[in-house]
């Protein structure tokens, strides 16, 4: 059984001007419809590579970026993410990100949600609605915040917050949607929130998630890899690799032996 | 200490519960020994402490079961780790079940009571002596995590089949020319049966090594003569 | 008898240093309550409508400042005009876009340079560019552009840190979310920093409205007979009248210099709580 893929990386290096969290040499394949997880011990390039994707690191002094890196679309075709010439802000709206920490923008919840679709030129009242009910279900928080569309979105707690935060990338109808460490801050609970509704979310976009925990990389990936300073390490099936990795460094630090 | 291993709890608990089964092995094998002499001796007395002191062995299954249980809960324990412990589950059970085979064979020792025995039983010692030197071997390839060791030992399984062969025959001819000892023969087939199980489980112990060691779950052949030794049908 | 543990000693030693420090908060603020009890002690006398509403006459000796009020008014307001969309401008530029470079850097010593610039000198710097090389003459176009470039660096400056204050976070997401640099100065980072801004703003006109010595070569009269009736007129103006009738007119009463002050003070005083009131709301509504 072959997965389409969704992103497919080939030899990208990448490094910043002070040498650090550079990429040595990834080559990767992203499957369409499924959690890909990129996991391993901090500074191992995992968030510089989330940001390839969508060209975040543009903001960053990088010295040096080789290799291909290209998107697919359902008709088969591809865009070049690295070619410096695409158009960076199409991108950003195809490919979203969720930080670690929820950064609600200074308004409303509605306003934070119709933010994307705004100045991407999207004027009519009754689109900007629709997309706040649809991208609130999908986050599973339109219940919760129904009646609270006009409160500041700073008034909503941790979890919700994160939550409107994914809410807000997919009001985009992105294709791809990049997590970083999305429940660092919060509870239990809605931890356990944002994971289910990934779980849903999956069905209908591409998902690469970088966990902050070994326990939340097992409990999510459909795929998941292992990347060591800056080198991809081993890329396997979730269930296969947290069984029976293959590499002893993937051992150890699924085990918790260094990290 | 100079350097602490992130994983200190965890590996030692390992290492105690690998000590457990080892503990638990050696009831195992003292009990088949020790049911085997009974029979041989005729000591029923014996032969009835054996049988008490299964639930010694039970009472080890359960410790060492809830042990692991509770380490998976609270270390979350992952890749090797993890199958070596559930590894450690599935040796127990089949220790506990050995232990079965013996509680089974002083059972035998206490219904023959003083009868004289049939010649074939001269075949049961020895054949036991290489039941319990294969369990020992396995066992401590189990705690070395030698995979090499634990695919060698099955090959030896051919032994025991050859005896339990033997001893089949020989008890046959007997039931066949003095229907008389036929509730004896039964009973002394049932020995040997028994001791021909507690060898497939150590090929179960050793397939269990293989999967600690590869992640790969393999089923060992057995020899060809398995398709004779089999119960009669 | 008194045998002290080392914790009520410690106790006694911080209860003397907040006393300490309570004196000294006192003692600094002692001046500013002094001035404005003296000001007002001497001045509320003149204080009438009269005096705001009317011409002064006699020399200077009575009457009213009215022209004063209104020529400090529009050299504030032209100064305004002139100095907020460059300065902004500015702040946006060196917080936003500006490259970590040399070129930047110069730039950056240059604004904090010209804000060490005496004020009198600018006066001199007026004089010589806008009225005579610019031939705008003696008048409220040249005093307002004299007072914008002398207020231009505090205005960049707490634009720029009001800019600064907005937090990194919200530019990474609104550039995520596929917004362009100016979209997300516009809409994100240029509101937030509004209210910083506005204070900036307020507080650095504060300063332009009390100045005599850049007005003094390039705007102020002492004697009008009627307003200015356009922005190449000359003007009177509050700083400069107050300074001319309190040392060039002989017989001058005292109650109307006091009074002259007053107003000067009252305007300056109420342009500082206007700012105030608009930061301490803005802080209020802050959404982070």
């Amino acid at each position: 059984m072959t997965t389409k893929n969704k992103i497919i990386t080939e030899h990208l290096v990448l490094q910043y001007s002070d040498g650090t969290e550079s990429l040595k040499d990834i080559s990767l394949d992203i499957p369409i419809n499924a959690i890909s997880v990129i996991f391993g011990p901090a500074g191992g390039g995992k968030s510089t590579y989330l940001r390839v994707f969508n060209r975040l690191n543009d903001l960053a002094k990088v010295t040096k970026i080789s290799g291909k890196v290209h998107l697919y679309s359902d008709s088969g075709g591809y865009l070049d993410i690295l070619d410096p010439k695409i158009d960076v802000t199409a991108l950003r709206r195809r490919v979203g990100m969720v930080f670690a920490r929820p950064v609600v923008l200074p308004m409303s919840v509605r306003q934070n949600l119709t933010y994307g679709l705004e100045i991407a030129g999207e004027r009519k009242k009754s689109h900007l609605n629709q997309a706040v009910e649809r991208s609130l279900k999908q986050a599973a928080l339109w219940e919760e915040v129904k009646d609270r569309l006009e409160d500041p979105a700073a008034d909503l707690s941790g979890g919700q917050q994160q939550r409107l935060c994914i809410a807000r990338s997919l009001a985009l109808e992105p294709e791809v949607i990049l997590l970083d460490e999305p429940t660092s801050g919060l509870d239990p609970i809605s931890t356990g929130k944002v994971e289910a509704s990934l779980q849903e979310l999956k069905k209908s976009y591409t998902i690469v998630l970088v966990p902050h925990s070994v326990q939340q990389a097992a409990r999510t990936s459909d795929y998941a890899a292992f990347f060591l300073q800056g080198e991809l390490i081993e890329y396997a099936p979730g269930k296969n690799i947290f069984t029976n990795p293959v590499d002893q460094r993937t051992a150890d630090y699924i085990e918790g032996r260094f990290g | 200490m100079s350097t602490i291993s992130p994983r200190e709890t965890l590996d030692r608990a390992i290492k105690e519960l690998l000590d457990e089964v080892l503990i638990q092995g050696s009831m195992v094998e003292n009990a088949l020994k020790e049911s085997v002499d009974a029979l041989i001796n005729r000591d029923v007395d014996r032969a009835k402490i054996i049988y008490d002191g299964d639930r010694q062995i039970n009472k080890k299954h359960f410790e060492i079961e809830e042990r692991v249980i509770t380490l998976i809960a609270t270390q979350q324990p992952m890749a090797r780790d993890l199958r070596l412990l559930t590894a450690i589950l599935e040796v127990t059970t089949e220790l506990e079940r050995m232990g079965d085979y013996a509680k089974g064979i002083a059972r035998i020792t206490v219904r023959l009571g003083q009868e004289p025995l049939l010649e074939p039983v001269s075949e049961i010692p020895p054949m036991a002596e290489v039941c319990v030197d294969l369990l020992d071997r396995a066992l401590h390839a189990f705690v070395d995590k030698d995979a090499e060791a634990a695919r060698a030992i099955p090959k030896e399984d051919d032994k025991v089949d050859s005896f339990y062969n033997r001893i089949y025959r020989e008890l046959m001819t007997h039931m066949i020319a003095d229907p008389s000892t036929i509730d004896q023969a039964n009973h002394l087939l049932w020995v040997a049966h028994n001791l021909e199980r507690v060898a497939d489980r150590v090929t179960n112990v050793c397939e269990r090594i293989v999967f600690v060691v590869t992640g790969e779950l393999l089923e060992m052949d057995r020899t060809d003569d398995e398709w004779f030794a089999d119960e009669p049908w | 008898m008194k045998s002290r543990t080392s914790a009520e000693r410690r106790n006694l030693t911080q209860q003397i240093g907040f006393l300490f420090l309570r004196v000294v908060a006192i003692i600094a603020v002692l001046p500013i309550i002094a001035i404005l009890i003296y000001i007002v002690y001497k001045g509320a006398p003149a204080i009438s409508w009269e005096f705001i509403s009317g011409f002064p006459s006699d020399g200077m000796r009575s009457g009213g400042i009215w022209p004063a009020i209104v020529g400090t008014f529009f050299l504030t307001m032209g100064c305004a005009l002139i100095v907020t969309p460059i300065g902004i401008g500015a702040a946006i530029y060196l917080a936003e876009y500006a490259p970590d470079n040399r070129w930047t850097q110069s730039i950056r010593i240059a604004i904090i340079n010209l804000a060490g610039i005496p004020s009198v000198v600018y006066g001199l710097f007026g004089l010589g560019l806008f009225v005579i090389f610019l031939n705008l003459g003696i008048s409220i176009i040249a005093g307002a552009f004299t007072l914008a470039i002398m207020t231009l660096p505090v205005i960049i400056t707490t634009t720029e840190e009001a800019l600064r204050a907005v937090p990194q976070s919200f530019r990474v997401v609104s550039i995520s979310l596929g917004a362009t640099q100016w979209q997300t100065v516009r809409r994100i980072v240029l509101p937030q920093a509004l209210p910083g801004t506005i204070t900036g703003v307020i507080l650095g006109l504060e300063r332009a409205a009390g100045e005599t010595a850049p007005i003094l070569f390039t705007a102020a009269v002492f004697f009008l007979p009627g307003l200015p009736s356009s922005a190449l007129d000359p003007t009177m103006a509050l700083p400069y009248h107050l300074y001319v009738i309190s040392t060039q007119v002989p017989g001058m009463s005292s109650e109307i210099q006091y009074g002259t002050a007053l107003v000067l003070l009252i305007f300056v005083l109420g342009m500082n709580l206007l700012a105030t009131v608009i930061r301490s709301r803005a802080r209020a509504r802050r959404q982070w």
